[in-house]
C-alpha cells in the first residue's frame, strides 16, 4: 500500500514538473534574429591574413595543403621579382570539402591561414563554395595582429639584409662544417 | 427486385468471390485478408437482415480477433506456401462428393421455399432482448460453452508452462 | 420523397462538417502537440510558418503531398497500399456514432445530431478499433523490413491485449446506462457524469485507450530508439501522412469517447452542445499530450504485464462490483 502511495506521489511529482515547465521561458536561441557571439577561436570560414605592414603573409610553402586531411587547399607558388619573396600565385580552398579541422592553421609557419568564427557560408551551388585568393584575403592580421614572419625569418628586404632583422642570428655559412 | 435485394446479391457475390480467392491464394497473408473481406461481407449481410448486434459481433470476434491472431501467427512463424501444387486425386473425390451433397441438400431446401413464395420475415431484436433471450433461455448452454473455454484456457496455459519450466531446467 | 432527399442531403452535410472539423482539428492537434511538447522541454516549438507557427500544418501537408511516394523492394504491393488506408479509415469511421448534440428540427424534420444512431454504437466502436489492428500489422508485414515487421507484431500484440481491457472497462457504463447506443449513454449522464460513478473504469479506459492509439508511454510499436519508426518506417509521402492523420484522428476519437462515456458528452451549460463536445475532446487530447511529455516509454514485458495482470482483472472486479451494486439498489 505504501509503495502504491509512493508511486502516485512520484507520478504527481513528474506531472507537476512538466506542468511547471509550461510557464518557463524557453531557453532556445532564435538563430537568425539572435546570433550568439562565438568564441574567437571557433573554427569556421578560412581567411588569409596579412602582416601589420599590409603585405600578405602567405609564402606558398604548401604546408597547409599537405596537412589538409581532405585535400581542399591548393595553390601555386610564385616569386616576387623585386625582392625574391615567395607568395601564392593563386590560392584556392574548396569549402565544399573543407571539414574545418584547423590543421592548416596549425601547420602554417607564417600565421597566414586562419579560421574565423563566421560559419554562415551555405550556398545553393556547390561550385560557388570554391573560394579563390581574392575571396580569402582579409586586410588584418587575424588572431595574431603583430606577428610578421619576415621580421624573424629573414629575407633580403629593402630595409635590411639577411641576419639583420629582429632577434635574428647571422646566417649559417653553408660552405663550412663549423657550427 | 428491390434495393435490398440488389444489395443482398452484391454482398453474396462479395462473400463467395472473396472466399473463393481466399482458398486459392498461395500467400498466407493474402488468404487472411480475403477471409476478412468475406467476414466483412457476412457481417453486412447480418446487418441487412436486421441483426446489427450479430453483425458487429461477427466483426469483433471473427474479423477483429480470430483473424488477427491468425495473422499474428503467420507473421511470427513466416509460414511458407507448400510447393506441391495439387492435392492427390484420392483426396479430391471425397471433398467433391461432400460438396455436391451439400449443394443438392441446399437446393432441396430452397426449391419448396421459393415455390411457396413467402419471404423470410426479418427478426429485428434490440441488444437487450437478444441478451435476455440468450442468457435466460439458454443459460445452461452458455455455462457449458464458458466451461469449455475455461478448459481450453487452462490447457493452453499448461502447455505453455510446461515448456517454459523444461527450458529453465535445462540451460543448454 | 422530398423529405427523403432532404434527409439525405442533411446526412451528407453532417458527414462533411464532421469530416472537415476532424481533419482540421487533427492538423492543429499536431501543431498543439509540437508546441506543448516544446514548452514542456523549455523550447519554442514551431514558430516560423506564420504567427506562432500556425501555418505549420499546412506547410507539413504540402511537404507530404509533394514528397516522393516510395515503395520498398520486395514489398507486398496490394497490402502496402491498403494498410495506411485501413488505419485512417477506421479512425475516421468511429466518429459516425459519436453524438454531438441534442436532436434539432430543421426544414420541418427532426435531425439527430449524430451521423448514425446505431443501437449498438459501442460495439461498432470496439469493432472498428479491432479492425485498426490490421493497418498496423499488415503495414509492418508488407514493408519487407525487419524493423517494420517487429513493429507490426508488437502493435498487433499490444492492440489485441488492450482491446480486451478497453471493452471490459466499458461494460459497467453499459450496465448503468442500460444501452449500447452512445446517444442513450450521453442522455443517462444528465444528472451526474459517469467519471464520478465509475472512476476505476475511467482510469482503465484512459490507459487502454492510450495503449490502443499507440501513444507514448505505450508507443513500443514505433519505438524510435529500437525500431527506427516501427511499422510505418518504410512509408513516405502521403501514405505516411495517412498513418499520421489516423493517429491524430484516433486521438480525437478517444477524446470524444472519453467525453461521451465519462464526461457527459455534449452536455454543458451556456455554450451550444457541439462546442462543449469539442472543448472536452481538446481537453482530453491536451491531457494526453501532457502525459506524453511526462512519462517514459514502457518496456514490452511491462506493457503486457500491466494489460493482462492489472487492467483486465481490475476491470473484471469492477464489473462484478458494479453488478452487485446495481442488484442491491
Amino acid at each position: 500500500m505504501s509503495s502504491a502511495i509512493e508511486a502516485l506521489k512520484a507520478l504527481a511529482e513528474g506531472f507537476g514538473t512538466t506542468f511547471k515547465h509550461l510557464g518557463r521561458k524557453p531557453i532556445t536561441e532564435q538563430y537568425p534574429e539572435y546570433k550568439r557571439p562565438l568564441p574567437e577561436r571557433t573554427r569556421a570560414r578560412i581567411v588569409l591574413t596579412c602582416d601589420p605592414g599590409g603585405d600578405e603573409r602567405c609564402v606558398a610553402c604548401f604546408l597547409c595543403s599537405a596537412a589538409c586531411p581532405v585535400s581542399c587547399i591548393s595553390m601555386e607558388a610564385a616569386e616576387r621579382k623585386k625582392d625574391g619573396r615567395r607568395y601564392a600565385g593563386w590560392f584556392r580552398i574548396n569549402f565544399g570539402r573543407c571539414i574545418f579541422c584547423g590543421l592548416c592553421e596549425e601547420a602554417c609557419p607564417t600565421s597566414a591561414i586562419q579560421l574565423t568564427p563566421d560559419f554562415e557560408i551555405c550556398k545553393r551551388d556547390v561550385l560557388s563554395m570554391v573560394y579563390e585568393k581574392e575571396d580569402l584575403q582579409v586586410n588584418h592580421g587575424g588572431k595574431d595582429r603583430e606577428y610578421n614572419f619576415y621580421r624573424y625569418a629573414g629575407v633580403v628586404t629593402l630595409v635590411r639584409g639577411k641576419g639583420e632583422h629582429v632577434k635574428e642570428t647571422e646566417p649559417v655559412n653553408i660552405r663550412s662544417n663549423m657550427p | 427486385m428491390t434495393l435490398y435485394a440488389i444489395i443482398f446479391y452484391l454482398l453474396a457475390a462479395l462473400i463467395i468471390i472473396s472466399t473463393g480467392i481466399a482458398i486459392t491464394r498461395r500467400n498466407m497473408v493474402h488468404v487472411v485478408i480475403y477471409l476478412v473481406f468475406s467476414f466483412f461481407g457476412t457481417a453486412m449481410l447480418f446487418y441487412l437482415l436486421g441483426a446489427p448486434l450479430l453483425a458487429l459481433l461477427q466483426i469483433i470476434i471473427y474479423a477483429g480477433a480470430v483473424m488477427v491472431l491468425f495473422l499474428f501467427i503467420i507473421m511470427m512463424l513466416r509460414v511458407e506456401a507448400p510447393e506441391i501444387s495439387m492435392f492427390p486425386f484420392s483426396q479430391w473425390v471425397p471433398a467433391a462428393a461432400l460438396c455436391a451433397a451439400s449443394v443438392v441438400l441446399g437446393l432441396l431446401l430452397l426449391i419448396p421455399e421459393s415455390q411457396l413464395g413467402k419471404p423470410l420475415e426479418t427478426a429485428i431484436a434490440t441488444p437487450s432482448d437478444f441478451g435476455f433471450y440468450l442468457f435466460k433461455r439458454h443459460w445452461l448452454t452458455i455455462e457449458l460453452v464458458s466451461i469449455l473455454l475455461l478448459v481450453a484456457l487452462v490447457g493452453a496455459f499448461h502447455l505453455g508452462k510446461s515448456k517454459l519450466s523444461a527450458k529453465s531446467e535445462d540451460p543448454s | 420523397m422530398a423529405s427523403w432527399i432532404i434527409g439525405f442531403v442533411l446526412l451528407l452535410l453532417k458527414m462533411a462538417v464532421v469530416l472537415g472539423v476532424l481533419l482540421l482539428l487533427a492538423a492543429y492537434l499536431v501543431w498543439a502537440e509540437r508546441k506543448l511538447l516544446a514548452r514542456f522541454q523549455v523550447r519554442y516549438g514551431p514558430n516560423r510558418a506564420g504567427k506562432f507557427g500556425l501555418l505549420q500544418p499546412i506547410a507539413d501537408g504540402i511537404k507530404m503531398i509533394t514528397k516522393e511516394d516510395l515503395m520498398p523492394d520486395g514489398a507486398d504491393r496490394f497490402i502496402f497500399l491498403l494498410a495506411p488506408a485501413v488505419v485512417a479509415f477506421t479512425a475516421l469511421l468511429m466518429f459516425a456514432v459519436v453524438p454531438f448534440g441534442e436532436e434539432i428540427t430543421l426544414f420541418g424534420q427532426n435531425v439527430p445530431m449524430v451521423i448514425s444512431d446505431l443501437n449498438v454504437g459501442l460495439l461498432f466502436i470496439i469493432a472498428l478499433s479491432s479492425l485498426g489492428v490490421y493497418g498496423v500489422a499488415l503495414g509492418g508485414w508488407a514493408s519487407n523490413s525487419k524493423y517494420s515487421l517487429l513493429g507490426g507484431i508488437r502493435g498487433a500484440a499490444q492492440m489485441i491485449s488492450y482491446e480486451l481491457s478497453l471493452g471490459l472497462s466499458l461494460i459497467p457504463i453499459v450496465m448503468i446506462a442500460g444501452s449500447l447506443s452512445l446517444v442513450d449513454i450521453v442522455k443517462a449522464q444528465q444528472n451526474v457524469w459517469f467519471i464520478f460513478v465509475q472512476p476505476v473504469s475511467f482510469v482503465i479506459f484512459l490507459i487502454s485507450a492510450m495503449a490502443e492509439s499507440k501513444r507514448i508511454p505505450f508507443d513500443i510499436p514505433e519505438a524510435e530508439n529500437e525500431l527506427g519508426a516501427g511499422y510505418h518506417m518504410e512509408y513516405s509521402g502521403m501514405r505516411f501522412g495517412l498513418f499520421f492523420i489516423g493517429e491524430y484522428v484516433h486521438m480525437q476519437v478517444l477524446g470524444a469517447l472519453t467525453a461521451v462515456f465519462f464526461l457527459g458528452g455534449w452536455q454543458g451549460p451556456f455554450l451550444p452542445a457541439p462546442v462543449w463536445l469539442l472543448i472536452k475532446i481538446v481537453m482530453v487530447a491536451l491531457v494526453m499530450i501532457w502525459i506524453r511529455g511526462t512519462l517514459p516509454r514502457l518496456r514490452y514485458d511491462q506493457l503486457m504485464a500491466i494489460g493482462w495482470k492489472v487492467l483486465v482483472p481490475a476491470a473484471l472486479i469492477n464489473i462484478v462490483i458494479t453488478g452487485a451494486v446495481i442488484l442491491i439498489i
